[in-house]
């Protein structure tokens, strides 16, 4: 088995692969995290079965934590395979950190964090942000400290899905990117590698001061979200909140005493820019 | 409602519970299980009102006139009902009739 | 280094030898421990112990998250305690919850998974019935299943809560009908301990007895390190001369001595428990055992495959006559 360790913000991983090219495409996109001297989680891509090592290979997902009936990938997507299983044991497994599902950026030490289902823009916004001058902090979980509060960063491979590819394509140095998969089952995937700053600085935590439910397609408008909305939303966004028990009650019960919340509709990035900045500037 | 039948209930101990008010709801966290409950008034006024007494409906009814001036019409049939919910999710027991 | 998890079965026993350990050793440990389902037993086992930042942090994560398991199964056996409030007959809690509720040193850190209940046989309906009307359903509704659980196993098919989303496992022995030994459910029940609360857990000795047919007779020895550990920890917490001599012949009661005897020579090979000079015979056949049990690389991942599949067959083996095993792979095969 080859193997590649790596740290994303707190968390070290243990990737062991049957064939070395997912892991030397794993080294090249993370090249500039530190490695991870006793990880945390281990993952595995493991071929389905004996014959599937040779011919059409195909890559099954297991771990320290696992899904029962989670499918295999083909070899070609043998680095999206990874990254899912990198993230199953976060979801999974992460007991140290309150985990929402969010994406979030951080500017003059505090977090803005951006929450919504698959398709809201969440993670391309946090990309787009991360280029403009706001240090990207992650685009898949944002980890709340129980004992301060803070947002801590997990800043692994952006994973680019669909349109927004060739959107970041325009703003982005080449060099950062990963091969383009084809034909996921989450359509089109391409990774990019966040900024050097985002990943040299992905120890240090950020005070959340804002909390965004964009939603992609529509006129740009600005709403108000109640408490107990945003409580139940964040509870759905959370992979953990049940296990953490206390400590996940009390940690979300004041993150909503403290950060004001708004939901957002947006049609392009310069709107969700502009609206960004509007209510970035409201905070007192 | 009220009358021989009526079940008695406790309450949760107040130290096992974490309460926050949001908005119109409050959220309860419930240490011995862990969970948390989202719920409006009068919920945590009963909670509140019942303490460490086994009450049946018409007591906490007159509990909560007297300290929350939650006085309608039908109060004892609404905390008869929100009383069987919550010994449902286990926030009071049901300690016999 | 070790090659298997004789790695995790000597941190268990004797926490200061993981002073030793380099960074692969380490993350071999746990990841061992967390494929046993030991990470929590083994996060307690090694509390005080002065660690790096890396290991205490994922010892905690586990001891987090042993706490989550240990507080909702609790809950859980609370919820049932009040389902079955009009039930006048014992209920019995069974395996990890048990041990909890019991405050057994068994419990430490210790994975739980579902509730296991047992009740006397004859009074399944009631029971099925208060369970059903306190808003737990049945998972599957499939006839063979059903039937198949009805006719041979020692237990409800299982429920479901549906609101908590929580399993409940209702038995009314402690070994499927198949099974050669016929224990004494009765009297397991009539010997039950009362808790606090009402509730009831077995016997020290049939503890004992019922955990040494589940470690043998209720599976393929998966989990069988864990398994061994709670026995290890019941022995050494009940261990008296009065103790010893009860439980053999209580287990030889219920037709379950061979299991008892090769549980307590395979806990003290591993885990060094202390059990009485006459019990400490070596049997041929325990080196294959501990094979199995310590069949893990240091990835976490099974090995020994040959191993493991004398004992998969045994297990079915054991609990099925023959042509009942032929039946029922046959209907799993066309099914799947």
């Amino acid at each position: 088995m080859h193997e590649f360790r790596v740290k994303v913000g707190p968390v070290g991983f243990r990737i062991g692969s049957e064939w070395k090219r997912p892991l030397d495409q794993l080294a090249e996109l993370y090249r500039d995290y530190p490695a991870s001297d006793i990880p945390d989680y281990s993952v595995r891509l493991e071929a389905a079965s004996l014959p599937r090592r040779f011919f059409r290979p195909s890559v099954a997902i297991s771990g320290d934590y696992m899904l029962p009936d989670a499918a295999p990938l083909p070899l070609s997507q043998a680095l999206l395979a990874a990254e899912m299983a990198m993230n199953l044991q976060m979801a999974l497994g992460w007991r140290r950190h309150l985990l929402l599902h969010a994406s979030a950026v951080e500017k003059d030490g505090k977090a803005l964090i951006m929450t919504g289902a698959s398709g809201s823009g969440k993670s391309t916004l946090a990309a787009m942000l991360g280029c403009k001058g706001w240090r990207f902090m992650g685009d898949e979980f944002v980890l709340l400290d129980p004992v301060t509060g803070d947002a801590v960063p997990f800043p692994r491979l952006i994973s680019l899905k669909n349109e927004a590819i060739g959107a970041m394509q325009v703003t982005t140095l080449d060099g950062r990117f990963g091969p383009l998969m084809t034909g996921t089952p989450k359509g089109d995937i391409r990774h990019l590698v966040p900024a050097r700053d985002a990943i040299q600085a992905m120890n240090q935590p950020a005070k959340p001061a804002l909390l965004l439910f964009p939603s992609f397609g529509f006129e740009p408008t600005v709403r108000d979200i109640s408490p107990s909305e945003v409580f139940m939303r964040l509870t759905q966004a959370s992979t953990n909140y049940v296990a953490m028990g206390e400590a996940g009650f009390t940690t979300l019960t004041r993150f909503i005493n403290t950060v004001p919340a708004r939901a957002i509709d947006y049609r392009n990035g310069e709107e969700a820019e502009a609206l960004v900045s509007q209510l970035w500037g409201e905070l007192a | 409602m009220a009358g021989p039948q009526s079940p008695f209930y406790k309450a949760e101990p107040a130290d096992q519970l974490l309460t926050v008010p949001l908005d119109a709801m409050t959220v309860i966290y419930q240490r011995r299980s862990g969970i948390t409950h989202i719920v409006a008034e009068p919920v945590p006024e009963i909670l509140a009102v019942m303490g460490v007494d086994v009450l049946d409906a018409s007591g906490v009814a007159a509990r909560l006139a007297a300290q929350f001036d939650f006085e309608t019409e039908d109060a004892e049939a609404v905390v008869a009902s929100r009383l069987e919910e919550l010994a449902m999710i286990g926030l009071v027991e049901c300690v016999g009739a | 280094m070790k090659r298997d998890a004789m790695l995790l079965v000597d941190a268990l026993r004797n926490p200061a030898s993981t002073a030793a350990l380099d960074a692969n050793g380490w993350t071999a440990l746990l990841a061992m421990a967390r494929a046993e389902q030991l990470i929590g037993t083994l996060a307690r086992r090694l509390s005080g112990l002065s660690l790096s930042d890396a290991v205490a942090g994922i010892l905690e994560e586990a001891r987090i998250n042993a706490e989550y398991q240990r507080r909702s199964a609790l809950w859980e056996a609370d919820c049932a305690r009040r389902a079955l409030a009009d039930y006048p007959g014992k209920v019995v809690l069974m395996k990890g919850t048990a041990y909890a509720a019991a405050g057994l040193k068994a419990s430490e850190g210790r994975h739980i998974g579902d509730l296991d209940i047992m009740v006397a046989h004859a009074d399944l309906p009631q029971v099925e019935a208060a369970l059903l009307a306190a808003g737990w359903e049945w998972v599957k509704d499939d006839a063979y299943d059903d039937a198949y659980y009805r006719d041979h196993m020692h237990e409800l098919p299982p429920l479901i809560h549906k609101e908590r989303d929580r399993m409940i496992d209702v038995h009314h022995t402690i070994l499927p009908l198949t099974a050669r030994p016929k224990p004494d459910a009765a009297a397991m029940l009539a010997d039950a301990v009362e808790l606090e609360n009402g509730l009831y857990v077995f016997s020290p000795t049939d503890m004992v007895i019922h955990s040494a047919a589940h470690l043998f007779a209720d599976g393929e020895l998966d989990g069988g390190l864990r398994n061994l550990w709670d026995i290890h920890c019941l022995l050494t917490e009940f261990a008296d001369d009065a103790f010893w001599l009860s439980l053999k012949s209580r287990a030889e009661h219920n037709q379950l001595w061979p299991a008892v005897h090769r549980a307590a020579r395979l806990a003290r090979q591993l885990y060094r428990t202390e059990i009485p000079k006459d019990w400490q015979s070596w049997h041929r056949k325990d080196k294959w055992y501990v094979l199995r049990l310590t069949a893990r690389d240091n990835w976490g991942r099974g090995t020994r495959k040959f191993t493991r599949l004398i004992f998969y067959i045994r297990s079915h083996w054991l609990r099925m006559p023959p042509l009942m095993l032929l039946r029922h792979l046959w209907v799993k095969w066309r099914k799947s």
